[in-house]
Protein backbone atom coordinates (compact mmCIF):
# COMPACT_ATOMS: atom_id res chain seq x y z
CA UNK A 1 0.00 0.00 0.00
CA UNK A 2 1.11 3.23 -0.88
CA UNK A 3 -1.11 5.49 1.30
CA UNK A 4 -1.46 5.30 4.85
CA UNK A 5 -3.94 5.23 7.78
CA UNK A 6 -3.77 8.67 8.53
CA UNK A 7 -4.47 9.65 4.46
CA UNK A 8 -7.07 6.78 4.25
CA UNK A 9 -9.13 7.80 7.31
CA UNK A 10 -9.15 11.29 5.86
CA UNK A 11 -10.35 9.94 2.84
CA UNK A 12 -13.40 7.76 4.14
CA UNK A 13 -14.14 10.71 6.88
CA UNK A 14 -15.20 13.15 4.16
CA UNK A 15 -16.33 10.49 1.63
CA UNK A 16 -19.37 10.27 4.24
CA UNK A 17 -20.11 14.57 4.33
CA UNK A 18 -21.12 14.81 0.46
CA UNK A 19 -24.27 13.71 -0.64
CA UNK A 20 -22.51 11.53 -3.38
CA UNK A 21 -19.36 9.21 -3.11
CA UNK A 22 -17.86 10.55 -6.14
CA UNK A 23 -17.26 14.38 -5.19
CA UNK A 24 -14.97 12.97 -2.77
CA UNK A 25 -12.84 12.28 -5.50
CA UNK A 26 -11.43 16.00 -5.73
CA UNK A 27 -10.55 15.76 -2.23
CA UNK A 28 -9.21 11.92 -1.93
CA UNK A 29 -6.89 13.38 -4.62
CA UNK A 30 -5.44 16.48 -3.21
CA UNK A 31 -4.99 14.04 0.42
CA UNK A 32 -2.99 11.32 -1.95
CA UNK A 33 -0.72 13.91 -2.96
CA UNK A 34 0.45 15.62 -0.05
CA UNK A 35 0.94 12.24 1.23
CA UNK A 36 2.76 11.07 -1.93
CA UNK A 37 4.61 14.15 -3.51
CA UNK A 38 2.74 13.33 -7.09
CA UNK A 39 -0.10 11.20 -8.70
CA UNK A 40 0.31 7.93 -10.80
CA UNK A 41 -1.64 5.14 -11.64
CA UNK A 42 -0.83 2.87 -8.35
CA UNK A 43 -2.33 6.24 -6.32
CA UNK A 44 -5.17 6.21 -8.61
CA UNK A 45 -5.91 1.90 -8.18
CA UNK A 46 -6.07 2.38 -4.30
CA UNK A 47 -7.92 5.57 -4.07
CA UNK A 48 -10.63 3.46 -6.55
CA UNK A 49 -10.57 0.66 -3.78
CA UNK A 50 -11.14 3.17 -1.03
CA UNK A 51 -13.89 5.47 -2.66
CA UNK A 52 -15.64 2.46 -4.29
CA UNK A 53 -15.51 3.87 -8.34
CA UNK A 54 -14.41 3.00 -11.22
CA UNK A 55 -10.20 3.36 -11.94
CA UNK A 56 -10.95 5.70 -15.05
CA UNK A 57 -13.25 7.80 -13.04
CA UNK A 58 -10.03 8.27 -11.00
CA UNK A 59 -7.48 9.12 -13.42
CA UNK A 60 -9.84 10.95 -15.64
CA UNK A 61 -10.63 13.39 -13.26
CA UNK A 62 -6.79 13.54 -11.90
CA UNK A 63 -5.45 14.15 -15.42
CA UNK A 64 -7.57 16.99 -15.97
CA UNK A 65 -6.05 18.80 -12.83
CA UNK A 66 -2.59 20.48 -13.49
CA UNK A 67 -2.24 21.29 -9.53
CA UNK A 68 -0.80 17.75 -9.00
CA UNK A 69 2.39 16.68 -10.46
CA UNK A 70 1.77 12.98 -12.58
CA UNK A 71 5.43 11.97 -11.44
CA UNK A 72 8.24 11.96 -9.26
CA UNK A 73 9.45 15.85 -8.26
CA UNK A 74 11.40 17.17 -5.73
CA UNK A 75 11.19 17.76 -1.71
CA UNK A 76 10.32 20.96 -2.51
CA UNK A 77 7.84 21.87 -5.49
CA UNK A 78 9.12 24.95 -6.69
CA UNK A 79 6.11 26.94 -8.54
CA UNK A 80 6.64 30.55 -10.00
CA UNK A 81 3.73 32.42 -11.56
CA UNK A 82 4.84 33.69 -14.78
CA UNK A 83 1.25 35.19 -15.47
CA UNK A 84 0.88 39.41 -16.42
CA UNK A 85 0.50 40.58 -12.67
CA UNK A 86 3.64 38.94 -11.32
CA UNK A 87 5.24 39.86 -15.36
CA UNK A 88 5.38 43.04 -14.75
CA UNK A 89 6.71 43.26 -11.50
CA UNK A 90 10.07 41.27 -12.94
CA UNK A 91 9.05 37.42 -12.88
CA UNK A 92 10.69 37.13 -16.47
CA UNK A 93 14.39 37.52 -14.63
CA UNK A 94 12.79 36.21 -11.72
CA UNK A 95 13.21 33.12 -13.23
CA UNK A 96 16.50 33.18 -14.69
CA UNK A 97 17.77 34.61 -11.37
CA UNK A 98 16.29 31.31 -9.67
CA UNK A 99 17.54 28.65 -12.57
CA UNK A 100 20.85 29.93 -12.31
CA UNK A 101 20.74 29.79 -8.57
CA UNK A 102 19.86 26.47 -8.41
CA UNK A 103 21.63 25.40 -11.18
CA UNK A 104 18.89 23.78 -13.08
CA UNK A 105 16.12 24.31 -16.37
CA UNK A 106 12.61 24.56 -16.01
CA UNK A 107 11.02 21.41 -15.04
CA UNK A 108 14.02 19.96 -13.78
CA UNK A 109 15.02 18.49 -10.42
CA UNK A 110 18.37 19.41 -8.57
CA UNK A 111 20.98 16.25 -8.47
CA UNK A 112 20.19 16.22 -4.67
CA UNK A 113 16.83 15.69 -5.00
CA UNK A 114 15.58 18.90 -3.31
CA UNK A 115 14.11 21.31 -5.32
CA UNK A 116 11.90 20.63 -8.40
CA UNK A 117 11.65 24.27 -10.44
CA UNK A 118 8.43 24.63 -12.87
CA UNK A 119 6.70 28.02 -13.86
CA UNK A 120 2.79 28.20 -13.65
CA UNK A 121 -0.61 30.14 -14.15
CA UNK A 122 -1.67 32.55 -12.20
CA UNK A 123 -1.99 31.73 -8.14
CA UNK A 124 -3.64 34.82 -6.83
CA UNK A 125 -0.93 36.88 -5.63
CA UNK A 126 -1.19 39.26 -7.98
CA UNK A 127 -1.10 42.45 -5.29
CA UNK A 128 2.22 41.22 -3.72
CA UNK A 129 3.89 39.99 -7.00
CA UNK A 130 6.42 38.39 -7.87
CA UNK A 131 5.33 35.32 -6.09
CA UNK A 132 5.62 31.79 -5.94
CA UNK A 133 4.27 28.44 -4.10
CA UNK A 134 6.49 25.57 -2.56
CA UNK A 135 4.57 23.27 -1.53
CA UNK A 136 1.25 24.66 0.25
CA UNK A 137 3.35 27.87 0.90
CA UNK A 138 3.02 31.27 -0.68
CA UNK A 139 5.72 33.37 -0.74
CA UNK A 140 5.26 37.03 -1.74
CA UNK A 141 6.61 40.44 -2.91
CA UNK A 142 10.04 38.43 -3.45
CA UNK A 143 13.36 39.65 -4.20
CA UNK A 144 16.69 38.41 -4.88
CA UNK A 145 17.50 38.39 -1.24
CA UNK A 146 14.04 36.45 -0.54
CA UNK A 147 14.77 34.17 -2.52
CA UNK A 148 18.07 33.44 -1.14
CA UNK A 149 16.88 33.19 2.39
CA UNK A 150 13.61 30.95 1.64
CA UNK A 151 16.08 28.43 -0.18
CA UNK A 152 18.68 28.64 2.38
CA UNK A 153 16.19 27.86 5.48
CA UNK A 154 14.21 25.05 3.07
CA UNK A 155 17.90 23.73 2.46
CA UNK A 156 18.75 23.62 6.21
CA UNK A 157 15.28 22.14 6.60
CA UNK A 158 16.11 19.18 4.84
CA UNK A 159 19.35 19.15 5.98
CA UNK A 160 17.72 18.76 9.88
CA UNK A 161 15.27 15.85 8.81
CA UNK A 162 18.73 14.23 7.03
CA UNK A 163 17.31 13.99 3.81
CA UNK B 1 -16.20 55.74 2.89
CA UNK B 2 -16.37 53.93 5.77
CA UNK B 3 -14.72 50.21 5.12
CA UNK B 4 -17.86 47.03 5.00
CA UNK B 5 -16.09 44.20 3.67
CA UNK B 6 -12.57 45.33 5.37
CA UNK B 7 -13.21 47.22 8.26
CA UNK B 8 -11.62 44.41 10.34
CA UNK B 9 -8.83 43.02 7.79
CA UNK B 10 -6.00 44.44 9.54
CA UNK B 11 -6.83 42.88 12.97
CA UNK B 12 -4.36 40.11 14.06
CA UNK B 13 -7.14 37.35 14.94
CA UNK B 14 -10.55 38.93 13.35
CA UNK B 15 -10.59 35.63 11.83
CA UNK B 16 -11.39 33.68 15.43
CA UNK B 17 -14.75 33.09 16.27
CA UNK B 18 -15.09 35.64 19.51
CA UNK B 19 -13.56 38.05 18.01
CA UNK B 20 -16.09 38.28 15.17
CA UNK B 21 -18.80 37.83 17.53
CA UNK B 22 -17.11 40.95 19.83
CA UNK B 23 -17.13 43.04 16.95
CA UNK B 24 -21.04 42.56 15.49
CA UNK B 25 -20.67 38.79 13.64
CA UNK B 26 -23.39 36.91 13.74
CA UNK B 27 -25.91 39.05 14.57
CA UNK B 28 -27.91 39.48 11.25
CA UNK B 29 -28.49 35.58 10.97
CA UNK B 30 -30.14 35.68 14.56
CA UNK B 31 -32.39 38.19 12.65
CA UNK B 32 -32.73 36.87 9.72
CA UNK B 33 -33.95 33.62 11.47
CA UNK B 34 -36.33 35.20 13.53
CA UNK B 35 -37.55 37.86 11.43
CA UNK B 36 -37.38 36.82 8.06
CA UNK B 37 -38.98 34.37 5.69
CA UNK B 38 -37.10 32.72 2.56
CA UNK B 39 -39.61 35.24 0.49
CA UNK B 40 -38.96 38.11 2.37
CA UNK B 41 -34.61 37.44 2.70
CA UNK B 42 -35.02 37.48 -1.37
CA UNK B 43 -36.99 41.01 -1.77
CA UNK B 44 -34.40 42.18 0.67
CA UNK B 45 -31.55 41.20 -1.00
CA UNK B 46 -33.07 42.24 -4.61
CA UNK B 47 -33.74 45.67 -3.09
CA UNK B 48 -30.56 46.00 -1.71
CA UNK B 49 -29.36 46.08 -5.30
CA UNK B 50 -26.30 43.94 -4.46
CA UNK B 51 -24.49 42.27 -7.86
CA UNK B 52 -22.27 39.29 -7.62
CA UNK B 53 -18.92 40.15 -7.43
CA UNK B 54 -17.62 37.41 -9.08
CA UNK B 55 -17.35 38.58 -12.17
CA UNK B 56 -20.76 39.09 -14.43
CA UNK B 57 -22.27 41.06 -11.85
CA UNK B 58 -25.85 39.59 -11.64
CA UNK B 59 -28.40 40.52 -9.14
CA UNK B 60 -27.70 38.70 -6.52
CA UNK B 61 -31.22 38.36 -5.11
CA UNK B 62 -32.58 37.97 -8.71
CA UNK B 63 -30.30 34.55 -8.93
CA UNK B 64 -31.60 33.36 -5.24
CA UNK B 65 -35.53 33.71 -6.79
CA UNK B 66 -34.97 31.60 -9.65
CA UNK B 67 -34.88 28.70 -7.58
CA UNK B 68 -38.29 26.97 -7.74
CA UNK B 69 -39.85 26.76 -4.24
CA UNK B 70 -42.45 24.01 -4.84
CA UNK B 71 -39.51 21.87 -5.88
CA UNK B 72 -39.47 18.76 -3.51
CA UNK B 73 -35.34 18.24 -4.83
CA UNK B 74 -32.72 19.30 -2.40
CA UNK B 75 -31.48 22.49 -3.12
CA UNK B 76 -27.55 23.71 -2.91
CA UNK B 77 -25.55 26.61 -2.00
CA UNK B 78 -22.23 26.80 -3.40
CA UNK B 79 -19.85 29.90 -2.34
CA UNK B 80 -17.57 30.41 -5.73
CA UNK B 81 -14.05 30.71 -4.05
CA UNK B 82 -11.93 29.47 -6.70
CA UNK B 83 -10.37 32.99 -7.36
CA UNK B 84 -8.59 32.30 -10.67
CA UNK B 85 -9.02 35.49 -13.08
CA UNK B 86 -5.18 37.08 -13.16
CA UNK B 87 -5.18 40.14 -11.36
CA UNK B 88 -8.26 39.18 -9.07
CA UNK B 89 -6.96 38.33 -5.13
CA UNK B 90 -9.54 39.63 -2.81
CA UNK B 91 -11.80 36.50 -1.59
CA UNK B 92 -8.52 34.88 -0.93
CA UNK B 93 -8.23 38.28 1.73
CA UNK B 94 -11.67 37.71 2.88
CA UNK B 95 -11.04 34.06 3.72
CA UNK B 96 -8.07 34.65 5.59
CA UNK B 97 -8.92 37.65 7.58
CA UNK B 98 -12.53 37.50 7.81
CA UNK B 99 -14.03 34.01 7.65
CA UNK B 100 -17.01 34.08 9.73
CA UNK B 101 -18.32 36.79 7.45
CA UNK B 102 -18.45 34.35 4.25
CA UNK B 103 -19.57 31.33 6.70
CA UNK B 104 -22.59 33.92 7.90
CA UNK B 105 -23.47 35.28 4.60
CA UNK B 106 -23.68 31.41 3.21
CA UNK B 107 -25.86 30.53 6.18
CA UNK B 108 -28.02 33.23 5.38
CA UNK B 109 -28.00 32.58 1.43
CA UNK B 110 -28.68 28.61 2.46
CA UNK B 111 -31.95 29.81 4.27
CA UNK B 112 -33.46 31.74 1.61
CA UNK B 113 -33.28 29.20 -0.58
CA UNK B 114 -33.40 26.88 1.59
CA UNK B 115 -30.59 24.07 1.19
CA UNK B 116 -29.58 22.11 3.51
CA UNK B 117 -26.28 21.65 2.19
CA UNK B 118 -23.57 24.16 1.73
CA UNK B 119 -20.23 23.91 -0.49
CA UNK B 120 -17.29 26.56 -0.07
CA UNK B 121 -15.56 25.44 -3.05
CA UNK B 122 -11.50 27.14 -3.24
CA UNK B 123 -8.75 26.64 -5.31
CA UNK B 124 -6.98 24.08 -4.67
CA UNK B 125 -3.66 26.20 -4.71
CA UNK B 126 -4.86 28.68 -1.46
CA UNK B 127 -4.03 25.92 1.16
CA UNK B 128 -4.01 28.42 4.01
CA UNK B 129 -7.40 30.28 2.86
CA UNK B 130 -9.13 26.71 3.00
CA UNK B 131 -7.17 26.01 6.30
CA UNK B 132 -8.51 29.02 8.00
CA UNK B 133 -12.14 28.34 6.32
CA UNK B 134 -12.09 24.83 7.39
CA UNK B 135 -11.33 25.88 11.52
CA UNK B 136 -13.94 28.51 11.09
CA UNK B 137 -16.87 26.45 9.78
CA UNK B 138 -15.63 24.22 12.86
CA UNK B 139 -15.83 26.91 15.06
CA UNK B 140 -19.45 27.71 13.45
CA UNK B 141 -20.58 24.30 14.48
CA UNK B 142 -19.27 24.54 17.97
CA UNK B 143 -21.59 27.76 18.58
CA UNK B 144 -24.54 26.17 17.04
CA UNK B 145 -24.63 28.26 13.59
CA UNK B 146 -24.09 25.08 11.43
CA UNK B 147 -25.53 21.53 12.12
CA UNK B 148 -29.02 20.41 13.07
CA UNK B 149 -31.63 23.42 14.33
CA UNK B 150 -29.17 26.70 14.17
CA UNK B 151 -30.17 28.42 17.04
CA UNK B 152 -33.51 26.91 17.97
CA UNK B 153 -34.98 28.03 14.51
CA UNK B 154 -35.20 24.56 13.01
CA UNK B 155 -33.07 25.14 9.76
CA UNK B 156 -30.00 22.52 9.40
CA UNK B 157 -27.55 23.85 7.37
CA UNK B 158 -24.12 20.89 7.01
CA UNK B 159 -21.03 23.30 5.10
CA UNK B 160 -18.18 21.65 3.18
CA UNK B 161 -15.29 23.29 2.58
CA UNK B 162 -13.82 21.88 -0.68
CA UNK B 163 -10.87 22.40 -2.45
CA UNK B 164 -10.20 22.16 -6.12
CA UNK B 165 -6.82 21.02 -8.41
CA UNK B 166 -5.77 24.17 -10.13
CA UNK B 167 -8.36 24.56 -13.17
CA UNK B 168 -9.26 28.38 -14.07
CA UNK B 169 -12.12 26.93 -15.50
CA UNK B 170 -14.08 25.75 -12.32
CA UNK B 171 -14.77 29.56 -11.44
CA UNK B 172 -17.03 29.10 -14.28
CA UNK B 173 -20.38 28.23 -11.85
CA UNK B 174 -21.11 25.10 -14.34
CA UNK B 175 -17.27 23.32 -14.58
CA UNK B 176 -17.40 24.29 -10.62
CA UNK B 177 -20.44 22.41 -10.63
CA UNK B 178 -19.47 19.42 -12.52
CA UNK B 179 -15.93 19.45 -10.84
CA UNK B 180 -17.56 19.04 -7.20
CA UNK B 181 -19.49 16.38 -8.55
CA UNK B 182 -15.85 14.88 -8.90
CA UNK B 183 -15.91 15.37 -12.73
CA UNK B 184 -13.57 17.15 -15.33
CA UNK B 185 -14.09 20.95 -14.05
CA UNK B 186 -16.05 21.28 -18.02
CA UNK B 187 -18.23 23.69 -17.92
CA UNK B 188 -22.55 22.53 -18.80
CA UNK B 189 -25.20 23.47 -21.52
CA UNK B 190 -27.33 26.47 -19.66
CA UNK B 191 -30.13 26.65 -19.94
CA UNK B 192 -31.08 24.72 -17.96
CA UNK B 193 -29.28 26.83 -15.73
CA UNK B 194 -28.01 25.87 -12.21
CA UNK B 195 -30.79 27.02 -10.45
CA UNK B 196 -32.95 24.67 -12.20
CA UNK B 197 -30.48 21.94 -12.46
CA UNK B 198 -27.07 22.34 -10.63
CA UNK B 199 -25.30 20.17 -8.30
CA UNK B 200 -26.34 16.43 -8.45
CA UNK B 201 -29.27 18.31 -11.19
CA UNK B 202 -30.83 19.72 -8.43
CA UNK B 203 -31.47 23.29 -7.60
CA UNK B 204 -28.28 24.96 -6.93
CA UNK B 205 -27.23 28.94 -6.21
CA UNK B 206 -23.68 29.86 -6.91
CA UNK B 207 -22.79 33.21 -5.50
CA UNK B 208 -19.13 34.62 -5.33
CA UNK B 209 -17.11 35.24 -1.67
CA UNK B 210 -17.59 38.69 -1.60
CA UNK B 211 -21.06 38.50 -2.66
CA UNK B 212 -22.05 36.21 0.30
CA UNK B 213 -19.42 39.08 2.60
CA UNK B 214 -21.99 41.25 1.76
CA UNK B 215 -24.96 40.29 3.28
CA UNK B 216 -24.61 40.33 6.75
CA UNK B 217 -23.86 43.49 6.29
CA UNK B 218 -26.90 44.55 4.31
CA UNK B 219 -28.77 42.57 7.04
CA UNK B 220 -27.72 44.24 9.94
CA UNK B 221 -27.86 47.75 8.36
CA UNK B 222 -30.63 47.91 6.05
CA UNK B 223 -31.28 48.39 2.52
CA UNK B 224 -31.16 52.06 2.79
CA UNK B 225 -27.93 52.29 3.98
CA UNK B 226 -26.18 49.83 1.86
CA UNK B 227 -27.90 52.23 -1.42
CA UNK B 228 -25.89 55.21 0.05
CA UNK B 229 -23.15 53.28 -1.14
CA UNK B 230 -22.56 53.06 -5.14
CA UNK B 231 -24.69 54.31 -8.17
CA UNK B 232 -28.39 53.93 -8.70
CA UNK B 233 -27.92 50.92 -10.90
CA UNK B 234 -23.97 49.48 -9.12
CA UNK B 235 -24.88 49.25 -5.37
CA UNK B 236 -22.65 49.30 -2.25
CA UNK B 237 -19.12 48.55 -1.69
CA UNK B 238 -16.13 46.56 -3.82
CA UNK B 239 -12.52 45.33 -3.43
CA UNK B 240 -10.46 45.69 -6.13
CA UNK B 241 -7.21 44.21 -6.35
CA UNK B 242 -4.64 46.78 -7.69
CA UNK B 243 -1.56 44.76 -9.48
CA UNK B 244 1.07 45.60 -12.03
CA UNK B 245 3.20 48.89 -12.19
CA UNK B 246 1.74 51.24 -9.08
CA UNK B 247 4.15 52.12 -5.88
CA UNK B 248 1.02 50.42 -3.85
CA UNK B 249 -0.78 47.35 -5.37
CA UNK B 250 -2.91 45.89 -2.74
CA UNK B 251 -6.35 45.33 -2.38
CA UNK B 252 -8.39 48.13 -1.17
CA UNK B 253 -12.51 48.74 -1.01
CA UNK B 254 -13.96 51.39 -2.32
CA UNK B 255 -17.68 52.27 -3.09
CA UNK B 256 -18.94 51.84 -6.75
CA UNK B 257 -18.57 54.20 -8.89
CA UNK B 258 -15.47 55.60 -7.83
CA UNK B 259 -12.77 57.01 -10.15
CA UNK B 260 -10.55 54.83 -11.54
CA UNK B 261 -7.73 57.03 -11.26
CA UNK B 262 -8.47 57.65 -7.41
CA UNK B 263 -7.95 53.85 -6.64
CA UNK B 264 -5.05 54.22 -8.70
CA UNK B 265 -3.44 57.31 -8.31
CA UNK B 266 -4.61 58.15 -4.59
CA UNK B 267 -5.18 54.17 -3.16
CA UNK B 268 -1.96 53.02 -5.06
CA UNK B 269 0.75 55.89 -5.20
CA UNK B 270 0.57 56.34 -9.12
CA UNK B 271 2.41 54.42 -11.72
CA UNK B 272 5.67 52.95 -10.45
CA UNK B 273 8.26 56.00 -9.55
CA UNK B 274 9.82 57.01 -13.13
CA UNK B 275 7.42 55.51 -15.40
CA UNK B 276 4.33 56.34 -17.35
CA UNK B 277 1.15 54.71 -17.79
CA UNK B 278 0.25 52.79 -20.57
CA UNK B 279 -2.84 50.83 -20.35
CA UNK B 280 -4.98 49.75 -17.65
CA UNK B 281 -6.99 46.16 -17.13
CA UNK B 282 -9.60 47.09 -15.25
CA UNK B 283 -11.57 43.71 -14.35
CA UNK B 284 -9.08 40.81 -14.59
CA UNK B 285 -7.56 39.85 -17.55
CA UNK B 286 -10.21 39.09 -20.01
CA UNK B 287 -11.21 42.46 -19.97
CA UNK B 288 -11.21 44.75 -23.05
CA UNK B 289 -8.06 47.53 -21.86
CA UNK B 290 -8.86 50.72 -21.14
CA UNK B 291 -6.48 54.15 -22.53
CA UNK B 292 -4.53 56.20 -20.02
CA UNK B 293 -6.89 59.06 -21.30
CA UNK B 294 -9.88 57.17 -19.96
CA UNK B 295 -7.90 57.05 -16.45
CA UNK B 296 -10.99 59.13 -14.54
CA UNK B 297 -13.62 56.43 -15.43
CA UNK B 298 -15.66 55.68 -12.48
CA UNK B 299 -15.77 51.72 -11.17
CA UNK B 300 -19.25 50.90 -11.59
CA UNK B 301 -20.45 48.58 -13.74
CA UNK B 302 -22.71 50.75 -16.28
CA UNK B 303 -19.50 53.14 -16.87
CA UNK B 304 -16.80 50.86 -17.53
CA UNK B 305 -18.97 49.16 -20.09
CA UNK B 306 -19.40 52.47 -21.47
CA UNK B 307 -15.90 53.07 -21.24
CA UNK B 308 -15.93 49.75 -23.63
CA UNK B 309 -14.69 47.45 -20.70
CA UNK B 310 -15.98 45.71 -18.45
CA UNK B 311 -15.64 45.51 -14.44
CA UNK B 312 -15.29 42.08 -13.58
CA UNK B 313 -14.43 40.81 -11.13
CA UNK B 314 -12.73 44.20 -10.00
CA UNK B 315 -8.85 42.92 -10.69
CA UNK B 316 -7.07 46.20 -11.99
CA UNK B 317 -3.65 45.40 -13.74
CA UNK B 318 -1.78 48.56 -14.41
CA UNK B 319 0.80 48.56 -17.06
CA UNK B 320 3.66 51.19 -17.94
CA UNK B 321 5.59 52.11 -20.70
CA UNK B 322 8.20 49.87 -20.20
CA UNK B 323 5.79 46.61 -21.47
CA UNK B 324 6.04 45.34 -25.49
CA UNK B 325 1.81 44.85 -25.65
CA UNK B 326 2.58 42.09 -27.93
CA UNK B 327 4.40 40.73 -24.93
CA UNK B 328 1.02 41.38 -22.64
CA UNK B 329 -0.68 39.67 -25.21
CA UNK B 330 0.98 36.40 -25.24
CA UNK B 331 1.34 36.28 -21.35
CA UNK B 332 -2.57 36.22 -21.31
CA UNK B 333 -2.95 34.00 -24.23
CA UNK B 334 -0.90 31.52 -23.23
CA UNK B 335 -3.22 31.28 -19.93
CA UNK B 336 -6.12 31.12 -21.88
CA UNK B 337 -5.38 28.38 -24.02
CA UNK B 338 -3.69 26.64 -20.59
CA UNK B 339 -6.81 26.64 -19.12
CA UNK B 340 -9.18 25.80 -21.73
CA UNK B 341 -11.20 23.13 -20.58
CA UNK B 342 -11.05 21.86 -24.29
CA UNK B 343 -14.65 20.59 -24.25
CA UNK B 344 -15.85 23.18 -27.10
CA UNK B 345 -13.93 23.03 -30.45
CA UNK B 346 -13.56 26.78 -31.08
CA UNK B 347 -12.18 27.39 -27.40
CA UNK B 348 -9.67 24.60 -27.69
CA UNK B 349 -8.52 25.26 -30.82
CA UNK B 350 -8.91 28.40 -31.33
CA UNK B 351 -6.72 29.29 -28.52
CA UNK B 352 -3.93 27.25 -29.24
CA UNK B 353 -3.79 28.98 -32.81
CA UNK B 354 -3.94 32.27 -31.24
CA UNK B 355 -1.39 31.06 -28.23
CA UNK B 356 1.24 30.07 -31.96
CA UNK B 357 0.69 33.09 -33.72
CA UNK B 358 1.44 35.53 -30.88
CA UNK B 359 3.95 33.45 -29.65
CA UNK B 360 5.32 33.62 -33.09
CA UNK B 361 5.10 37.17 -33.27
CA UNK B 362 6.37 38.17 -30.40
CA UNK B 363 9.51 35.75 -30.86
CA UNK B 364 10.12 37.33 -34.38
CA UNK B 365 8.57 34.87 -36.45
CA UNK B 366 5.42 36.43 -37.71
CA UNK B 367 4.28 36.75 -40.95
CA UNK B 368 2.61 38.84 -43.19
CA UNK B 369 -0.95 38.26 -42.42
CA UNK B 370 -0.53 37.18 -38.75
CA UNK B 371 -2.85 40.27 -37.42
CA UNK B 372 -5.70 39.48 -39.83
CA UNK B 373 -5.83 35.57 -38.89
CA UNK B 374 -5.34 36.59 -35.10
CA UNK B 375 -8.49 38.62 -36.09
CA UNK B 376 -10.63 36.06 -37.68
CA UNK B 377 -9.99 33.05 -35.62
CA UNK B 378 -11.25 35.55 -32.77
CA UNK B 379 -14.14 35.83 -34.67
CA UNK B 380 -14.59 32.70 -34.87
CA UNK B 381 -14.18 32.03 -31.24
CA UNK B 382 -16.47 34.92 -29.46
CA UNK B 383 -20.01 33.81 -29.12
CA UNK B 384 -19.60 30.15 -30.18
CA UNK B 385 -18.35 28.51 -27.18
CA UNK B 386 -20.79 27.15 -24.07
CA UNK B 387 -18.62 29.26 -21.30
CA UNK B 388 -17.40 32.55 -21.44
CA UNK B 389 -13.75 31.09 -21.21
CA UNK B 390 -13.70 31.69 -25.24
CA UNK B 391 -14.48 35.20 -24.98
CA UNK B 392 -12.03 35.77 -22.36
CA UNK B 393 -9.52 34.65 -24.05
CA UNK B 394 -10.79 37.10 -27.30
CA UNK B 395 -11.43 40.44 -25.57
CA UNK B 396 -8.28 40.82 -24.39
CA UNK B 397 -6.24 39.81 -27.33
CA UNK B 398 -8.92 42.07 -29.77
CA UNK B 399 -8.38 45.03 -27.58
CA UNK B 400 -4.65 44.80 -27.50
CA UNK B 401 -4.24 44.67 -31.27
CA UNK B 402 -7.34 47.54 -31.57
CA UNK B 403 -4.75 50.14 -29.09
CA UNK B 404 -1.15 49.01 -29.90
CA UNK B 405 -1.61 47.37 -33.95
CA UNK B 406 1.31 49.20 -34.23
CA UNK B 407 3.50 47.02 -31.65
CA UNK B 408 2.68 44.11 -33.64
CA UNK B 409 3.16 45.31 -36.97
CA UNK B 410 6.66 46.70 -36.33
CA UNK B 411 7.21 43.11 -34.54
CA UNK B 412 6.57 41.47 -37.95
CA UNK B 413 8.51 43.77 -40.24
CA UNK B 414 11.53 44.08 -37.57
CA UNK B 415 11.53 40.59 -36.59
CA UNK B 416 11.78 42.50 -32.82
CA UNK B 417 9.74 44.60 -30.13
CA UNK B 418 9.49 48.30 -30.92
CA UNK B 419 9.64 48.22 -27.08
CA UNK B 420 11.88 45.74 -25.74
CA UNK B 421 9.98 44.35 -22.29
CA UNK B 422 12.07 45.64 -19.44
CA UNK B 423 11.27 44.53 -15.96
CA UNK B 424 14.00 44.33 -13.50
CA UNK B 425 14.16 41.93 -10.83
CA UNK B 426 15.88 42.93 -7.53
Amino acid sequence: MILNDATIKEITTRMERYPSRKSAILPALTYAYRQVGHLDAPVYKELSKIIDIPYVEIAEAASFYTMFPKKEVGRYLIQVCHNISCSLRGADNMLIYMQEKLGIKMGETTPDNLFTLISVECLGGCSAAPMMQVNQTFYEDLTREKIDKILADLSAEAEKDGK
Amino acid sequence: MEKVLFKYVEEPQQYLIDNYIKNGGYQALPKVLKDFTPDELIEEVKKSGVRGRGGAGFPAGLKWSFVPKTDVKPKYLCCNADESEPGTCKDRVLMECDPHMVIEGCIIAAFAIQAHHAFIYIRGEFAYPAFRMEEAVNEAYGKGYLGKNILGSGFDLDMIVHTGGGAYICGEETALLSSLEGDRGMSRIRPPFPAIEGLYSCPTVVNNVETLASIPHIINRGVDWYRTYGTEKSAGSKIFSLSGNVNRPGNYEVELGTPLSYVINELGGGIQTGHKLKAIIPGGSSTPLLMPDQIDTPLDYEAVAEAGSMLGSGAIIVIDERACMVWVAMKLINFYQHESCGKCTPCREGTLWLKRLINRIEHGEGKKGDIELILDICENIMGRTICPLGDAAVMPTESIIKHFRDEFEYHIEHKKCKVKTDYAFE
